[in-house]
């Protein structure tokens, strides 16, 4: 097999492309769909100061390593969830490529700034695991751009990623969460700019990427996730994609173009801030803080209101967590779907 | 020939003297979820493998909650 581009042998086939490249001119490719969406989609400006979202697996290290070699303002942001002794690799390889590239990494410990970690939270809160996690995230990364500084928070959603996110909700006809997955969710009243630069890209293309360029990342799946929903639906499409490659890119691309325009109504939620927390909120507390008062056994309500840290409708909850959970995966049953 | 493969880790032995994707059919693997690693370098489907080769089938697969 040779390379599309030069001819030299090949280590890297991308079927949906009916291509085949060498590790030079695939890492060129690479970069080229990297910056290609981030030009589409205006996501950067170059004077932006830049916040990825690392977790130690390939996606979101790939994603910092071509967002740093483009010359961006990029610092990483690592959460520790406590997740035993996965979290503790997952730590020591992002501290590491940071040490390495010299670059800025910040560390925020869920259980020692929010007293729980995400085990804990699965045991004793009313959510899945999974949920409780995208939850913690989708709070702690905004929380930690609005009080650094940053102009924008970085994930690294790929291709399978959004693909499978879009069948779950398509599947149930979820139209608000259809409407609102962008690869750019712009900034508004407290929530920072967030944008997904991988969304082009393929899981395979990422761990090529990642492997190719030295990365030592996590190759092990999070102990918590064995089973979830968002895993069967990408065993779905891998299916039609073994027999028909190109369905995903068709799938969510095709969303993005043809797609996303038609579900789009022009409302905006009006967003308040949490009476506890004063992170943007479309009711008296944020998800967040409910989940933690939940979780920790506390009360919230301070005085004259109601007390709300009863569960949130699944509905308000899918709104919350709107692109980072499906709504399935909420109220998920324990060992079925949320894992232990 | 010996195939290393992960989440769980494990090792398999099975036959060398064919292409990567006839091993990974044995191994019921689709070829587009997993990278194949042979002495620290990726090959492709259609890279044959001798009888005393190692390689790695790397799973690129993950899930559950944003990143």
């Amino acid at each position: 097999m040779k390379c599309r581009r030069c001819k030299a042998p090949a280590v890297i086939e991308v079927r949906r492309h009916n291509a085949a490249y060498c590790k030079g001119c695939f890492l060129h490719v690479f970069r080229g769909q990297v910056e290609r969406a981030i030009r589409q989609w205006r996501m950067l400006d170059t004077d932006d100061r830049v916040l990825v979202a690392v977790s130690g697996g390939k996606d979101s290290l790939a994603l910092w390593d071509v967002l740093l070699d483009l010359g961006y303002r990029a610092d990483g942001l690592y959460l520790g969830l406590g997740i035993g002794e996965y979290s503790g690799r997952s730590a020591e390889v992002t501290r590491g490529f940071a040490r390495d590239r010299d670059a800025r990494l910040v560390e925020v410990d869920l259980s020692a700034e929010y007293g729980f970690d995400i085990p804990t939270a699965g045991r004793r809160g009313s959510r899945s695991t999974c949920a409780v996690c995208g939850l913690s995230k989708r709070y702690v990364f905004n929380k930690a751009a609005l009080d650094g500084g940053y102009d924008v928070v970085v994930t690294g959603h790929n291709l399978d990623d959004e693909a499978a996110t879009l069948l779950g909700n398509t599947l149930r006809w979820q139209t608000e969460s259809i409407a609102r997955q962008s690869p750019v969710l712009p900034s508004r009243d407290g929530l920072v700019k967030k944008v997904k630069p991988l969304h082009r890209l393929s899981e395979l293309e990422t761990a090529a990427y990642a492997f190719l360029r030295g990365i030592d990342y996590v190759v092990e799946e999070c102990p918590l996730v064995a089973g979830n929903t968002q895993l069967r639906y990408k065993d779905a499409m891998n299916a039609i994609e073994s027999t028909s490659p190109g369905t995903k890119a068709q799938f969510f691309l095709g969303y993005l173009d043809r797609g996303m325009p038609l579900f789009t109504t022009g409302r905006e939620v009006e967003l308040v801030a949490c009476e506890r927390c004063g992170q943007s909120t479309t009711g008296r507390f944020c998800a967040f803080c409910r989940a933690q008062a939940q979780i920790l056994g506390r009360q919230l309500a301070t005085g004259d209101g109601p007390n709300d840290v009863a569960p949130s409708d699944d509905r308000q909850v899918a709104d919350e967590l709107s692109d980072e959970v499906l709504p399935a995966e909420i109220y998920a049953t324990r060992g079925a779907d949320a894992g232990p | 020939m010996k195939v290393k493969l992960r989440n769980p880790d494990r090792e398999v032995e099975v036959a060398g003297g064919r292409l990567v994707r006839m091993v990974l059919d044995e191994l019921g693997v689709n070829p587009d979820t997993v990278l194949v690693i042979r002495a620290g370098e990726l090959v492709t489907r259609e890279t044959r493998l001798a009888e005393t080769d190692e390689i790695e089938v790397r799973p690129v697969i993950s899930g559950g909650a944003a990143r």
